[in-house]
């Protein structure tokens, strides 16, 4: 059976020939990547095979570095770096940091 | 995946495939920010990564664009010997320019009149990023993943590059060990032009093959 990242040869329609700019959201993401990567904590091929797992419902939903995040996030609980009690708690700090702001609200709209 | 927002905190490390993908107005785009955000923070205050190694490598990473793949391109068409060694051994020819890619083997392929080279990475994103800084969002896509592999020409066409019936389309399939670089052909034209000169006119996309170099207007 085909993993959800094993698309060769099926058909999702036209190539669209668009870019964008990376977000600074997104650089950091793929920047936390390579600097643990360089570090040995994640190699390229076990970071591959987190997001390979995701299974389809999240791969299939989400963008590059949105899996990549949850690929970090599972990673760090897998090798307990982190909890995902510390996690879940941080990002209701976060939250509550960017609605204090109103940051949040401006990405949402985003 | 129980790092989602809506998980049932059951914290079971397998549930990968659990049947409650993100809904649209979860705001999932600002939760998975908000998560990279979190686990950013974390990392650093256990110090496992530094805030500092982190911007350094963001600053790293920017600073690689395509212009180095097209110096080492120009170089080949400019310079036989080099070359035949780039296509010998990649990995050691771009050590020449101060590119140094030791956990990755690097073929760089060469397109003729007979032969045009095109590059995915079906299963994901492996891309020379040393060379060519990071990939499009189109080469991440799964619209180019799927089909250029099983109609590579129509694929090509959706970036406006034809193909005559009788050259030969080789696709190459990255890994996260094996990267490609293509070499295209140096179009006619350009016969007196510096190493300087040709690489401005070669472009990210030709050294991905899915376009041509296009001859010059004057």
């Amino acid at each position: 059976m085909r993993g959800p990242h094993d698309v060769g040869g099926l058909d999702f329609g036209p190539v669209e020939n668009a870019t964008h700019d990376l977000t600074l959201w997104e650089k950091q993401i793929d920047a936390i990547r390579a600097v643990i990567g360089a570090k040995g904590i994640v190699s390229t091929h076990e970071n591959r095979r987190t997001i390979e797992q995701l299974g389809h419902d999240v791969y299939d939903t989400l963008n590059y570095y949105e899996r990549w995040t949850a690929s970090l996030a599972r990673q760090m609980i897998d090798k307990g770096i982190l909890t995902q009690d510390e996690i879940d708690a941080r990002v209701v700090q976060v939250r509550q940091r960017l609605a204090d702001t109103g940051e949040l609200e401006l990405k949402e709209g985003a | 995946m129980s790092t989602h927002e809506h998980h049932d905190h059951d914290h079971d490390h397998h549930d990968h495939d659990h049947n409650s993908p993100p809904q649209p107005d979860d705001k999932v785009h600002s939760y998975y920010q908000i998560l990279g955000t979190a686990v950013k923070e974390l990392l650093i205050e256990k110090g496992v990564v530094a805030a500092d190694e982190v911007r350094r490598m963001i600053e790293r990473r920017d600073s690689i664009t395509p212009a180095n793949g097209a110096k080492v391109v120009a170089r080949a068409w400019t310079d036989p010997a080099f070359k035949a060694r780039l296509l010998k051994d990649a990995n050691a020819a771009v050590q020449e320019f101060g590119i140094d890619m030791p956990t990755t083997h690097l073929v760089a392929v060469e397109n003729t009149e007979n032969l045009h080279n095109v590059v995915v990475c079906t299963l994901c994103s492996c891309y020379p990023r040393d060379l060519l800084g990071l990939p499009p969002s189109w080469y991440k896509s799964k619209a180019y993943r799927a089909r250029v592999v099983s109609e590579p020409r129509a694929v090509l066409e959706e970036f406006g590059t034809s193909l005559s019936d009788n050259v030969e389309v080789r696709v190459h399939d990255s890994t996260a060990d094996m990267r490609y670089l293509v070499v295209p052909r140096r179009p006619a034209g350009t016969e007196g032009m510096s190493q300087d000169a040709l690489a401005s006119i070669i472009t990210r996309d030709t050294m991905i093959g899915v376009a041509v170099v296009e001859p010059l207007q004057n």
